[in-house]
């Protein structure tokens, strides 16, 4: 037994764990039921630990083959998105959709099935997976997509491993001119202003707006949006054009362990915050940027998590549909402000529409927050749950940690289904998570 | 472009994979080697499609000591570096019981291995140069009732590495030992291995490799174990009979 967390560090449970290395260790790891799976780890809450064992992927990590012409990759499910862009970089392919960390494993990333910058252009994660292998509580695998198997196929991508173990999948990478991104970003004084710029940005291929949490009145929701285009080797200096997929070495830095207190208070929120803004102001513009810097900003600080100190942090993550987004998200952040709590790092994005059996994304605007994991911040979090219920929102669960069975089952109807799809494929006993149990999954 | 080739001897162990994808991250083609190669398969495909290098599946049985000459001699090209994680602990308990096993565990860490090594070393000699490492174990520092069999093979194969590095430091081919503590894998799962002690393959890996960049004799791969090692090398015999570590 050893104590094991998510990504957020908070909460934590005692916890069994199988290490499987071949298909046959895995069947034997679930026969026993109340398993889940287990990536890298990077869910924020309790989606990852298993009721009774839970099963670490990273040993089925393989990668099984790659086509340069078409992008189409082969993989099992614990091989990490870091080493496909490492991979296959080189040869000009990048995921055709990445979330903010480089530190997920494929398997993962089907089971949130996670959105990126791009989500109002492409979709999520799910459009480009072509077919997937499911093992069942027997151990029997199952070949899925959109035609054979396809219930299967559909509810277990954003099924948070509850509906089988994703073994391999068949994806389809995107081809990319550089390893280089394009950047404009831009202030913008206040939340009308900032949904105005979005709904002008259509266009753009990625687009995200980090937004000031902490301010209020006439600049409740000062933000900086930043665009992003894939950039042209034409377009970078000499060097960088020389070598279009290469980027410069990066000196990490390292948290190097929990403080025993949290660097972050709300005077130390506000005056990031504030620079944060100004800065970007001052910054406003055109850059290039690499694309570990653009996307993965958090990975160049390993363990940044640990900031919020021992007792850990959570996250927040709504979406709103379009009707209801400028309501719902001044009200959201209203309450975050008053509350004087200010989250660290707050993130706004369009999504566009969405397509699936029990994704997260929705056509509107999410907005991610967090909060250090204490009681005040906790009812703090009840409140913008009851805002995003009367706006129409819903919940993303891989940052989920401590939200309540009522309010997710009122979010959202298609719980009600996903828990009869659980039951017909014989997953309900066999696949259960600290999460599942709590949100009654 | 290769940076050279890397003998893998023991593919299936996770010591052994860790150092070839550390090894092919850098650039150098792999030859892997273990017991029904074609087993080898998924870990081939993976290292050429990670590293984009040239990687090839071999049969090699370390017991099988008449085979080894063949082995060396149907490999694509003589490796520029063999790294041996072959290694087999057994359960000391039945080691006590049955000497057959016991041999097993003797001949499986110590004498194949020495057999293999000897045999490219030669080779090595031949051509002019070549790097040898071999993963031993601090079990083999000092013989504990836990696990004495496996220990004594290990001291074995560690003072052979030694020999061998004497003889062939005049010849310009270097001899690494290395002396890894407690690693977390298959060997080891089931076991309570304290965390602060115990490494991962991948640390393994980067120490194998950073260490035969420099040149290094033996290394340990988390410090800590050389004064822990020294240590119990230093209390006496009297004591150190009636403990129980």
């Amino acid at each position: 037994m050893t104590d094991l967390s998510g990504w957020g560090g908070f909460p934590s449970h005692p916890a069994t764990l199988a290490n499987p290395v071949t298909q046959a260790d895995l069947a034997r790891a679930i026969a026993d039921g109340a398993v889940i799976a287990r990536g890298n780890g990077r869910a924020y809450g309790d989606s990852a630990i298993g009721l009774r064992q839970t099963v670490l992927m990273h040993g089925l990590n393989h990668m099984i083959s790659f086509d340069r012409q078409s992008g189409f990759l082969v993989a099992e499910a614990g091989v990490l998105l870091r080493d496909v862009i490492t991979a296959f970089l080189p040869h000009g392919w990048f995921p055709p959709v990445t979330p903010g960390t480089k530190f997920v494993t494929l398997g993962g990333m089907i089971a949130a099935d996670v959105h990126g910058k791009n989500h109002h252009k492409d979709g999520s994660f799910r459009n480009f997976v072509d077919w997937l292998d499911v093992m069942d509580a027997n151990g029997v695998v199952h070949h899925c997509n959109r035609t054979e198997n396809a219930q299967l196929f559909e509810w277990t991508i954003g099924g948070m491993g509850l509906t089988g173990v994703i073994l391999r999948a068949g994806i389809r990478l995107r081809p990319v001119p550089s390893a280089w991104i394009r950047q404009t970003s831009q202030a913008l004084p206040n939340l009308d202003a900032v949904i105005t710029a979005f709904e002008g940005a259509d266009a753009a291929t990625y687009s995200v707006a980090w937004i000031d949490c902490v301010s209020r009145g006439a600049s409740l929701g000062r933000s900086i949006l930043m665009l992003g285009e894939h950039a042209t080797p034409d377009a970078l200096s000499d060097d960088a054009a020389r070598y279009p997929f290469e980027i410069p070495d990066k000196t990490k830095r390292t948290v190097p362990f929990a403080m025993p207190f949290s660097l972050l208070n709300s005077l130390s929120v506000r005056a990031f915050n504030g620079l944060y803004y100004w800065n970007g102001r001052r910054k406003a513009g055109v850059s290039f940027v690499d694309y570990d810097t653009y996307f993965y900003p958090l990975d160049a600080i390993l363990g940044w998590n640990k900031i919020y100190g021992r007792r850990g942090f959570m996250q927040f993550q709504c979406v709103l549909p379009l009707e209801t987004a400028r309501d719902g998200l001044r009200a959201l952040l209203k309450a975050t402000s008053l509350a004087g709590a200010g989250s660290f790092l707050a993130v706004l994005k369009r999504f566009g529409p969405q397509d699936s059996a029990f994704s997260f994304p929705m056509l509107g605007y999410t907005l991610a927050l967090d909060f250090p994991a204490t009681p005040r911040m906790i009812a703090l979090m009840r409140k913008l749950d009851q805002i995003t219920l009367e706006h129409g929102g819903r919940f993303y669960l891989a940052k989920d940690s401590r939200m309540d069975p009522d309010t997710l089952h009122a979010s959202d109807p298609r719980v009600a289904e996903f828990k009869q799809m659980r039951q017909a494929f014989g997953a309900t006993d066999a696949f259960q998570s600290k999460q599942s149990e709590r949100l009654f999954l | 472009m290769s940076k050279g080739t890397l003998l893998l001897l023991g593919a299936k162990s996770d010591i052994g994979r860790a150092i070839a994808h550390r090894f092919a991250a850098a650039g150098y083609d792999i030859q892997l080697a273990a017991r029904d190669s074609d087993t080898l398969e998924a870990t081939k495909t993976d290292l050429a499609l990670r590293h984009n290098i040239a990687v090839s599946a071999h049969d090699f049985d370390v017991l099988q000591t008449d085979t080894h000459a063949g082995f060396v001699d149907a490999l694509p090209a003589l490796p520029d570096i063999v790294v041996c994680a072959i290694g087999l602990m057994g359960d000391q308990i039945a080691n006590e019981q049955d000497f057959e096993a016991a041999t097993r565990v003797m001949r499986s860490t110590y004498e194949g291995p020495a057999h293999i090594l000897g045999l490219l070393a030669n080779r090595f000699d031949a051509r002019g140069s070549g790097q040898i490492v071999g993963i031993s174990s601090v079990a083999g520092n000092r013989g504990r009732a836990k696990n004495y069999v496996y220990g004594s093979a290990k001291a074995g194969f560690t003072a052979y590495l030694s020999g061998l590095r004497n003889r062939m430091a005049k010849r310009g081919i270097h001899v690494m030992t290395v002396l890894p503590g407690f690693v977390n894998t298959q060997m080891t799962a089931g076991m309570d291995l304290p965390e602060k002690l115990t490494a991962e393959p991948e640390e393994v890996a980067t120490a194998v490799f950073n260490g035969l960049r420099k040149g290094r004799n033996i290394i340990y791969v988390r410090s800590i174990w050389f004064v822990i090692m020294t240590i119990i090398g230093s209390i006496p015999e009297r004591i150190f009979k009636k403990m129980n570590i």
